[in-house]
């Protein structure tokens, strides 16, 4: 690598957390290598020992204020394991994947219409004074105010299930602490409808871009891959529980039905000297070739179906497009993110009118056990928590294999393809060039918090050095 | 005259900024009292003017965080520091002393990248590429690098919290919090 020039996008905007991007490229600019590269690190897995277990929850939703609640519930379903709760009483589970579609919705509703929408609706290459969110507000105050009233949305009903926004406490070791009030539930099927028609204006959005721009879709950085996700027993979405499935680039099982609880057995990380975000792969396919993808395009391709009727339609338009053949685009996140936001908003309706949440047996609890495991689909994908507990109560073992860090060879991937693309060969290389970069990661909307469970950020610069390993020039976005 | 407003997240897990974002639709009220300068909302990655107001969430972790907390404190008059992580360390700072470890930062490094059972690491390295920014020997908190101006407590402060909090930073009166307001959580 020492002969060749680097270029680097640091840091990398309108993402969740801190990361930055290298581009290798050699004398002629042709370029060789792209990497992101995740520049913090927290160390969660190691501080965390010694607590006592029904902290656990709390603390380590903090590693990510954007998707704090697939942490709490990940952890919360490692330590039911660890109280002995077998089974939680229906109003604990139906509180808990309340609050998960709350979750999914908010957060896949903040990225596309904060981060990610001025970059489809004022194109790659516009003005960064104008392509961002405040941009959006300005010259499209309408499409604005549905985003942020449908992660308010999303937010409250998070606020009514967890006590808080952000960081709250709803999921003990056992159960919920506590259920639904009659008013809370009103106040929200007041507004269902109006969120409905919103979740299918945003999809009908995010598919007609695609299908508008299908033949730059097909190829910004698309390439074949493995992806991973739960599904339920009989195939379909579940967001909150289910077995794993892994499929491969033609769509074929590489396995099923796997209970989460063996995922040490199907999973490793690499680490790489380059990068705190470790290279998670399928253990049976090789440290080289068992990379995979996770989150809404994977979950697209794994499942059999979606059990909310509106979903389901916009599931069979987004596989049409492939002919039932998984989808590997980069940039068909963004659908089947928006497809994801209206199923949230048809199980939230489904669930509030379901008399168990008003429910006042919230918790279970049996025989003692000392290790658990909790596996929920978060926003970004597919989110492991093991650990380990002694009998005085505190954990003494804890590993996290968080959504992000799945997609990290996929990401490197994409920028890389995205590179070679529109910047190999250029004489000069402009914003509006690495901006296309950062559109690349900005699909997978990458939580580099998250990656970084070990306390992050993700800001993107890039350098670029001669052949000797001396620096030319670095460009952060809009130096 | 719009403010400048600039913010940035260091060493935290963006919830602070997310909370911003929670004071929902009187963002557009907030639009027409300020003016963006860098913030992980734009794509503005350096200063572009001086600024008026600059909030930091997140406390230091390594040099790269130290880097543009300096930077902010050179180019922003008044400096706030924003949840637990900015003003205490948060939870981060729970690596500074780690009970019978003698190098917690390295028992940190060594758990993530060596010693998990799902890890695969053939060179048995520690990430340690150059282009990583180098970690500090703790983390610190804002007021220990920099001159820190005003303070807002919470593992984040509500929206509710950043809301009155701008109305009062944007007047440039003294701010009257009310108690349900201030949680240290």
């Amino acid at each position: 690598m020492a002969k060749t020039k680097v270029i680097e996008i640091e840091p990398v905007s309108r993402v969740e957390g801190h990361g930055k991007v290298s581009i290798h490229l050699d004398d002629h600019n042709n370029v060789q290598e792209a990497r992101l590269h995740i520049v913090e690190f927290r160390g969660f897995e190691r501080f965390i020992i010694g607590r006592p277990f029904w902290e656990v929850p709390v603390i380590v939703q903090r590693l990510c204020g954007i998707c704090p609640v697939s942490h709490q519930l990940a952890a919360a379903k490692a330590m039911d394991v660890i109280v002995g709760a077998k089974k939680l009483t229906p109003t604990a589970d139906k509180i808990r994947r309340l609050m998960n579609y709350g979750q999914i919705m908010q957060s896949h509703v903040l990225h596309f219409f904060h981060l990610c929408s001025p970059d489809l609706l004022f194109g790659f290459d516009a003005d960064p004074e104008i392509r961002n969110v405040f941009g959006i507000i300005k010259k499209m105050p309408d499409l604005a105010v549905q985003g942020i009233m449908m992660r308010k949305y999303g937010q409250e009903i998070i606020r009514a299930t967890s006590g808080k926004k952000i960081h709250g406490t709803g999921s003990v070791p056992g159960g919920v602490n506590k259920n639904l009030s009659v008013q809370e539930r009103d106040s929200f099927l007041k507004e269902i409808d109006q969120m409905k028609k919103w979740a299918l204006g945003a999809l009908a959005l995010a598919k007609n871009y695609t299908l508008e721009h299908i033949d730059m879709v097909r190829e910004f950085a698309a390439f074949n891959s493995s992806h991973l996700s739960l599904v339920r027993e009989d195939g379909a979405l579940d967001l909150y529980h289910g077995n794993l499935r892994a499929i491969d680039a033609g769509g074929n099982i590489i396995f099923d039905q796997v209970d989460y609880k063996k995922f040490n057995d199907y999973i490793m990380e690499e680490v790489r000297s380059w990068s705190y975000n470790k290279f998670p792969f399928i253990k049976s396919r090789g440290h080289i070739d068992g990379w995979y993808r996770v989150g809404p395009l994977s979950r697209m391709n794994t499942i059999g179906f979606i059990d909310t009727p509106e979903a389901q339609k916009a599931l069979e338009e987004f596989k049409g497009l492939t002919k039932g053949k998984p989808n590997h685009m980069s940039l068909a996140y963004h659908w089947a993110r928006m497809i994801e936001v209206l199923h949230c908003v048809e199980k939230i309706e489904e669930l509030l009118t379901d008399p168990d949440l008003q429910g006042n047996d919230l918790l279970v609890k049996g025989d003692r056990a000392e290790e658990g495991i909790g596996v929920v689909e978060a926003p970004r994908g597919t989110l492991f928590h093991h650990y380990r507990v002694n009998k005085d109560d505190q954990v003494t073992y804890c590993n996290l294999i968080v959504s992000s860090t799945s997609n990290n060879e996929a990401m490197n991937r994409a920028i890389t393809k995205v590179a070679h693309d529109h910047i190999s060969g250029k004489p000069k290389i402009t914003e509006a060039m690495l901006n296309h970069v950062e559109v690349a990661v900005r699909a997978y909307d990458p939580c580099l918090s998250c990656a970084t469970h070990a306390l992050g950020q993700m800001p993107l610069i890039i350098e670029m050095y001669d052949v000797n390993g001396s620096l030319l020039e670095r460009k952060g976005k809009c130096l | 005259m719009k403010k400048r407003l600039a913010t940035v997240s260091l060493a935290g897990c963006f919830g602070c900024h997310m909370s911003f974002l929670d004071i929902d639709e009187r963002i557009l009220d907030l639009m027409k009292l300020v003016q963006f300068d860098r913030s992980p909302l734009n794509d503005f990655k350096k200063f572009k003017k001086r600024c008026d107001i600059g909030l930091i969430e997140g406390g230091c972790c390594n040099e790269e965080n130290v880097h543009t907390l300096r930077e902010f404190r050179k180019n922003c008059d008044v400096l706030v520091a924003i949840g637990q992580c900015a003003i205490m360390g948060g939870l981060p700072v729970m690596r500074n002393a780690i009970m019978h470890a003698e190098d917690p930062l390295r028992e940190c490094l060594d758990t993530a990248y060596l010693n998990s059972p799902t890890v695969f690491n053939a060179s048995n390295d520690i990430p340690n590429d150059p282009a990583l920014p180098l970690l500090l020997d703790k983390v610190y908190t804002c007021a220990e690098v920099v001159k820190v101006d005003y303070q807002i407590p919470g593992c984040p402060p509500s929206g509710d919290t950043f809301w009155l909090a701008m109305t009062f930073l944007l007047k440039g009166t003294a701010a009257d919090l009310p108690y349900e307001l201030i949680k240290y959580d």
